[in-house]
């Protein structure tokens, strides 16, 4: 047959010789292979004991956040939901009872706020829609479970406990910091609220 | 016939014509958006003036320019007008400082708001408006109010267009509901609260420009964006019955008016329509409803779609409006 390329090549079955069908000399150089690597350091750590350092522009799993006062800042916007690349967000919302007022910021809150951990790929775009400062993408990793369903993370695993607040100040730019010292920029909070 | 130039663009229109009406006869970019003024309901405009313009040469007659901006749902066309809307930067700052005005009081609460999305102000201020506010005074709240079992009134995000009270005048045979007091404290309020309930009420939600007026069958349910607007109809006693059902798979989420290239209501319906038929057996589906491209209500849905509508010279319905016409007789 006409071969199209001239890179063809016809394999070669040769006779091994008898150093080769002794196999010894080969089982030795893979042996020196392997002892060369006990002197080395090694490659991986012990996680979970042992935990590597974290950039501190690492993405990881979501955290939504309380205010001040322990009330969730979600306010169910779907911003997150319309940016995210993955759709891996969605929400059902709900409005605030009177008497509600230290469980939700705002009058309407997620009522069921779920990301979908095999869909996320992690960008952080959710975190830039989000005008409540309420998602942001924490250092802390996803596990593996067994079971899909498991990676469906809902509010019980998203939102943080109040008397375990999860730091996210270093996901915070300057731009933002800067931003939320003028007061005057704050649209939607009454006067008495900016004194 | 008088002959009109706005932005360059020239038109010959009927006598008694708006200059937003002209604008929209031209269509694109540069007809002035509006707040208050609504085509199918009669002396509304001139409240909000969002749409002014320039006028820098009054008549053929008259070539003198107005000197300050006018209200182009107002003001009618004279032969040989020239008119500046985008190309006057001035007019464009002038602009700025009414939606400036317009935001003193209005929270920008556009996350909670079930109008975002599809609300003039939230584009207004998107193209128009400051980071920044200068007002140092109190912002006027109110307390949400339930008008009947379906219509719920945020008063703090109104802007006073009246277009409610305009639907409610020459929609329904009585008017139980209207503006209180006057200037800055002036609020819209019905009869101590008493319930707005007649069969056709319901437009009032569809003609607020901002989230003042909400459906409460609606209400937190969902974000438009994520709902898919197909057109429909059903056999209605009561009205032409053609609506725009907001789906979510098989759900009906909510019934509204059918919109125009201007999001004005084509054929009121009523609250028959409106609020008891949720069920899609209720309904005879057309197909989708024509979105621009460039609503956020497009978002994530892969359909491709036409734009709404492309404004044509002689697609647009023009109504001379009989008191400009008496009022240069």
């Amino acid at each position: 047959m006409q071969s199209l390329t001239n890179r063809s090549r016809v394999v070669v079955r040769k006779e091994m010789t008898f150093a080769e069908k002794i196999y010894i000399p080969a089982i030795l150089a893979g042996l020196r292979i392997t002892l060369k690597h006990f002197f080395k350091k090694s490659v991986t750590v012990r996680y979970p004991e042992e935990k590597r350092p974290f950039s501190a522009v690492y993405r990881g799993q979501h955290v939504l956040k309380r205010d001040e006062y322990g009330a969730e800042c979600c306010t169910a916007c779907g911003l997150c939901a319309v940016a995210c690349p993955a759709e891996a967000i969605t929400m059902v919302a709900a409005e605030r009872e009177p008497g509600e007022e230290k469980l939700y910021r705002e009058e309407k809150y997620a009522a069921i706020y779920e990301i979908n951990m095999l869909r996320c790929i992690f960008c952080g775009l959710c975190e830039d829609a989000c005008p409540k400062e309420a998602i942001f993408l924490t250092d802390r990793l996803v596990p593996a479970f067994n079971e899909r369903g498991d990676f469906i993370y809902g509010k019980d695993k998203l939102v943080e406990p109040v008397d375990a607040r999860i730091d996210i100040s270093k996901r915070q730019t300057d731009a933002v910091k800067e931003f939320k010292t003028h007061k005057e920029l704050r649209h939607n909070r009454l006067k008495e609220d900016l004194d | 016939m008088p002959k009109v130039t706005i932005d360059g663009h020239s038109i010959e229109v009927p006598e008694g014509t708006t200059i937003l009406q002209a604008a929209r006869m031209i269509g694109g970019n540069i007809v002035p958006p509006v707040m208050c003024y609504y085509s199918t309901l009669k002396t509304s405009g001139g409240y909000c003036r969002t749409c002014i313009v320039k006028v820098s040469k009054g008549s053929d007659k008259d070539p003198r320019p107005i000197p300050k901006p006018v209200a182009s749902c107002r003001t009618a066309v004279m032969d040989g007008m020239e008119v500046q809307n985008i190309t006057s930067p001035e007019l464009l700052k002038a602009r700025a400082g009414v939606v400036e005005f317009l935001l003193i009081n209005h929270p920008l609460d556009c996350p909670i708001c079930d109008q975002a999305g599809e609300c003039y102000l939230q584009d207004l201020s998107y193209e128009h408006g400051l980071a920044k506010t200068r007002f140092e005074f109190q912002r006027r709240t109110f307390t949400k109010i339930d008008i009947g079992d379906k219509i719920k009134l945020h008063m703090t995000r109104c802007i006073l267009c009246y277009r409610c009270v305009k639907v409610a005048d020459q929609l329904t045979p009585q008017r139980v509901h209207g503006v209180l007091f006057r200037g800055g404290v002036s609020e819209i309020s019905t009869y101590i609260q008493k319930a707005v309930d007649n069969d056709f009420s319901g437009n009032m939600i569809d003609v607020c420009p901002v989230g003042a007026l909400t459906d409460r069958t609606f209400r937190f349910k969902s974000r438009v964006w994520n709902v898919n607007p197909v057109d429909a109809h059903r056999d209605c006693s009561k009205c032409k019955g053609k609506v725009a059902l907001w789906l979510k798979g098989e759900e009906v989420y909510r019934v509204t008016g059918r919109r125009d290239a201007y999001d004005e209501v084509i054929d009121w319906i009523c609250n028959e329509c409106r609020f008891d038929k949720k069920k899609t057996s209720d309904w005879v589906i057309e197909g989708p409803s024509n979105i621009s491209r460039h609503s956020v209500i497009s978002q994530n849905h892969y359909t491709l779609k036409e734009p709404r509508h492309k404004p044509l010279l002689n697609a647009v319905k023009v109504v001379p409006d009989q008191n400009l016409i008496n009022e240069k007789k």
